[in-house]
């Protein structure tokens, strides 16, 4: 039963993309293709806090835009005057904030149950707030003031950009470790509303640090993991590749010239099948990597005693188990894949823009994705990735396929209709909440319910 | 020393601004404070729920202002507020009747509802944003200024100037005309009292009689009506975009629980206590620094504790500050 | 009999609690029931109050047959309940947890929450407090005037000295007595078992949700293998 509707979900998408292809043309399958992988890893991430550990994580926006700013860290450059300029202050001024930090922790250790613990604990991150100002205040000027316009950042590590998804997710995990100390032992709303402010104040900070990620001049031309169509488009053996593959339609034009141009046409058409192709295979190693483990961990004894504290935690919490620092790990893990999946959105799309991140778009979203496809389930993950994300996608031409239909007597001035058209963005939304509601009402389980694991 | 002139710049950049800001979350904050109260959950649709009502009033301002129906000095947005309210009530009994209540009678947990809101707050964004566009929109008209800066530098002679706008005026007067209604209600009519006895402890309140379908009904009409107040203050003072409303939830949520969830005196002061610390921590406060400090002492950097792109860090970081020294907020809440 | 339940027979969800149970009480009497943990007491009088449903039984009071009648219409009928826990309203006064007692009264309530304070004197200096500040046994005495306030002929109480301290205990018995004057039926589950007869007129005892003993208190005191089995010797 669990097989059947496993390999059903999937065919009907795969179904679907292949659609999208025959009708309005490869690229734009493949693209949509790419963003579902990238969505089911992000999903993913969700599902393991929320299906495993039933963590509310609102937060979902900050970690993605943790993961894209690793990729400006690792991949980028460096720009050595800016480091001469100010990287000495930056520095200290890290090495200051994890001092403060840990001093904290300890703080909270020794101070136990002293009554001003609180107090004192409070009074330390205000002044030392006040006092990371001066310390980073004249360097990040100075790092700023530097080629303003083109840069005026510090750069990165110019290292391979896929490194920067295993960063994006390590440093997800340790903002995560952060988060997770102060805000796990709340209640489910307290933490959901918790992590939706969280997410807010990290996107702030990528947004206004220009010194660290240029902020909302934003971040272009990262490095890429594929080959880049203008390359391909006048290298030989991807010419003579194209060549080869269309040679039935390349010989039914008799003219030289015309054969020419229609080559000329169709390589370039090709390279851009060819980087999305690129991409679709690396997307996919990782998904499938991840879901091998995923499905490991949840046949294992680790997994059902999770799922033994996600239903019963009192129980579990009787028994020994801690349930404290397993939420705290399952909370981590989440957040690294998901952070992973943020530097896998950006390397494919080779900007950063931070002014993009949207808690509607990257943290509700991606809720619906889980909710949609089936809590607690790997599988179900993925289907709602790829399904939400189809739909996201589609429901602007499909919009507009009704909209023209409903229509028709309407000419194209018609304020009504030219209204409607101007509002195709927003269907989406409309259609996200609307199957939201619906599959919370009908099949609440989602579409691919968790199945009982009998080992 | 120039006390006067520091005053008087603390009150146009921070008093009366706060004063407006803490008006426009105390509001929002007492909705969300009830509906949790009472129906026991986190409502995250009630921001696009503010943006709805603010737009029938757009609209019906639109279509009174085409009639050349004005309310002279003041918005002629106030004339449409009633409509916006009404439109406002039918949509929240609508999707109450049509999601929640289903929830409500499998008993199911906290998160569902959540989750469910989540669903009416797409589609509420999405209709707002169809119907109305997702532009800024100014509907205010009517006298602008009260006082303008330029004016009270005449009057007074001093260096700064205070202006004050209608709108900000206006918020305060709809803010307190509506709370005192409001807590009137709670604290004197039976029909309050008993709203406030079903927050408190449902089961002894049906064993009292309580009808709980008139509790919720009334829930709905008070929060659309704050929620439509609210939104339409907002918008004529500052702007309407669809957009923001979603924004301001956050700090309105941590108002809620700042205040003690489900105690609307708290949410009102949590209102307030939010957007005092969210102007008050983000303002500059060198010019202030030096009207009162003799030259030698003045300040050469901004003395700006956090930038304003922080907002969001004050309310969070009120908010635990209060979970940890007061979980059940600063004000008597309750733990559900 | 003025009020009386036959052979109730129910539980929640599939299983049986009660089988087979019944009691009765007249106007100006206090009976109890009593017996060990678990064996259905407060279950017996849910079943009564209609907050459980009956697989089986009749509940008749003053000759009316109210087994099908809802709980709030059982309370429009005269039929008053003091929970064990969660009993007052603790965010309001004192006084407006009276008020939300005679919430379907369309009268003048006034008269009625004089007369209670008047029953329980020391609530009435605390009338403006929150009764959640209140201690455990004033709160009590606020429970048990909020179930007064619709002027019931049938009042049931839940465990009423559950968690208080003897002295206290014996304030709320003796506000029990003065409520019994009142001329109202009184059914109380209780744990202090033999404080408990010590006022009452008479007993049932349950056990594994079936009747096991009944009769006068008196006797049920002083009979030895009841004191033996139920009230520590």
């Amino acid at each position: 039963m669990k097989n059947f509707d496993i390999k059903i979900s999937f065919s009907i998408m795969a179904f679907l993309i292949i659609l999208v292809g025959i009708f309005q043309s490869w690229g734009v399958a493949l693209s949509i293709l790419n963003l579902c992988l990238i969505s089911a890893v992000m999903s993913m991430g969700v599902n393991i806090q929320w299906g495993f550990a039933g963590l509310i994580n609102f937060g979902v926006m900050g970690f993605l835009a943790i993961g894209g700013l690793a990729t400006v860290l690792v991949s980028v450059p460096p720009v050595y005057e800016a480091w001469s300029a100010g990287g000495m202050g930056i520095i200290i001024s890290g090495m200051f904030i994890v001092l403060v930090i840990f001093l904290l922790f300890y703080l909270n250790r020794i101070l136990k149950d002293y009554r001003f613990k609180n107090y004192i604990i409070f009074s330390i991150i205000i002044l030392s707030i006040i006092l990371l100002k001066f310390i980073s205040g004249p360097s990040i000027d100075r790092i700023e003031s530097i080629d303003a316009a083109t840069s005026g950042f510090l750069g990165g590590m110019n290292l391979p950009i896929v490194f920067s998804w295993f960063v994006g997710g390590l440093l997800s995990a340790g903002v995560a470790f952060i988060i997770g100390k102060v805000c796990l032992g709340l209640r489910s709303d307290y933490l959901a509303i918790s992590t939706l402010l969280i997410s807010g104040i990290i996107v702030s900070i990528v947004k206004h640090e220009e010194w660290l990620s240029r902020g909302v001049k934003n971040v272009i031309g990262l490095k890429r993991p594929a080959p880049y169509e203008i390359n391909l488009q006048s290298s030989e053996w991807f010419i003579k590749l194209v060549e080869f593959l269309n040679t039935s339609k390349l010989s039914k034009i008799i003219n030289v010239i015309e054969r020419e141009d229609l080559l000329k046409e169709l390589v370039i058409n090709s390279s851009g099948i060819f980087v999305k192709l690129c991409f679709s295979f690396l997307f996919l190693f990782v998904l499938c990597v991840l879901l091998y483990f995923s499905e490991k961990a949840l046949r294992s004894p680790w997994g059902r005693m999770m799922r033994a504290i996600r239903d019963n935690e009192e129980a579990a919490k009787a028994m020994g188990k801690n349930v404290v620092k397993q939420h705290l790990f399952i909370f981590m893990l989440g957040s690294a894949i998901i952070g992973f999946a943020g530097a896998m959105l950006v390397t494919y799309d080779g900007l950063f823009t931070p002014s993009s991140y949207q808690p509607l778009r990257y943290t509700f979203l991606i809720w619906v994705m889980v909710l949609l496809g089936g809590t607690g389930n790997n599988y179900g993950a993925i289907l709602g990735g790829f399904a939400v994300w189809f739909i996201w996608i589609e429901s602007a031409p499909f919009a507009l396929f009704l909209i023209n239909l409903l229509t028709f007597q309407l000419d194209e001035g018609n304020e009504i209709k030219s209204h409607l058209i101007n509002s195709i963005p927003y269907f989406r939304y409309l259609m996200m909440g609307l199957g939201l509601l619906l599959v919370m009402r009908y099949r609440p389980k989602g579409l691919l319910p968790e199945k009982i694991i009998s080992k | 020393m120039d006390f006067l002139n520091a005053i008087i710049l603390i009150s146009n950049f921070i008093i009366v601004p706060a004063i407006t800001y803490g008006s426009q979350l105390a509001l929002g904050a007492i909705g969300v404070t009830l509906i949790y109260g009472v129906l026991r959950f986190a409502n995250f649709a009630y921001g696009d729920l503010m943006a709805f009502g603010t737009m029938i009033v757009i609209l019906f301002t639109w279509y009174l202002q085409s009639k050349g129906i004005t309310f002279g000095l003041l918005p002629t947005a106030l004339l449409a507020l009633p409509i916006g309210i009404l439109f406002s009530i039918a949509i929240s009994l609508f999707f109450d009747k049509t999601v929640f209540e289903y929830y409500r009678e499998k008993k199911s947990n906290p998160v569902t509802f959540i989750v469910v809101s989540l669903g009416i707050m797409f589609v509420l964004n999405a209709v707002v944003r169809i119907i109305i566009g997702p532009n800024d929109i100014n509907f205010m008209d009517g006298h602008k200024f009260i006082m303008k800066a330029r004016e009270f530098k005449k009057l007074t002679g001093l260096n700064e100037g205070l202006a004050i706008k209608s709108t900000q005026v206006i918020t305060l007067i709809t803010t307190i005309i509506t709370c005192s209604l409001l807590f009137y209600f709670l604290n004197k009519t039976k029909t309050g009292k008993s709203m406030r006895a079903y927050s408190d402890n449902e089961d002894l309140a049906l064993l009292s009689g309580i009808d709980p379908k008139k509790i919720i009904l009334l829930t709905w009409v008070i929060v659309s009506i704050l929620a439509t107040v609210a939104g339409t203050l907002y918008g004529l003072d500052k702007s309407f975009k669809p957009f923001t409303y979603f924004n301001n939830l956050l700090p309105i949520f941590a108002a809620t629980i700042v205040g003690g969830i489900g105690n609307p005196l708290g949410a009102f002061y949590g209102g307030f206590l939010i957007a005092f610390s969210e102007i008050a921590l983000t303002y500059a406060y060198k010019k202030f620094f030096k009207y009162l400090l003799p030259e030698s002492l003045e300040p050469n950097t901004l003395i700006q504790f956090i930038s304003t792109d922080y907002k969001f860090a004050i309310s969070f970081a009120i908010l635990v500050v209060v979970l940890i020294f007061r979980p059940n907020g600063i004000f008597k809440g309750k733990v559900i | 009999m003025y009020f009386s339940a036959s052979k109730l027979t129910g539980g929640y969800g599939g299983v049986n609690i009660i089988e087979d149970c019944s009691f009765n009480v007249n106007r100006g009497e206090i009976v109890s029931i009593l017996g060990p943990n678990g064996a259905g007491k407060s279950t017996a009088m849910k079943a009564m109050l209609g907050i459980l449903d009956l697989k089986s039984g009749v509940i008749n009071l003053d000759g009316q047959d109210i087994t099908k009648f809802k709980t709030q219409d059982r309370i429009k009928l005269g039929i008053s309940f003091v929970p064990q826990i969660k009993n007052i309203f603790t965010e309001l006064t004192v006084e407006e947890n009276l008020e939300m007692g005679a919430f379907l009264n369309r009268d003048d309530i006034q008269p009625q929450i004089e007369k209670m304070f008047d029953l329980f004197p020391i609530i009435k200096e605390k009338r403006k407090q929150a009764a959640g500040e209140l201690s455990g046994g004033q709160r009590q005495q606020v429970a048990i005037a909020r179930a007064l306030m619709t002027n019931p002929t049938v009042l049931m109480l839940d465990e009423p000295t559950a968690g208080v301290s003897p002295v206290i205990m014996d304030e709320i018995f003796q506000h029990i007595l003065n409520i019994k004057k009142q001329n109202i039926a009184i059914l109380m589950v209780e744990q202090n078992a033999r404080q408990a007869l010590e006022i009452s007129d008479r007993g049932y005892i349950l056990v594994t949700g079936k009747n096991a003993y009944e009769g006068d208190g008196d006797y049920l005191l002083n009979d030895k293998e009841i004191r033996k089995s139920f009230l520590g010797g």
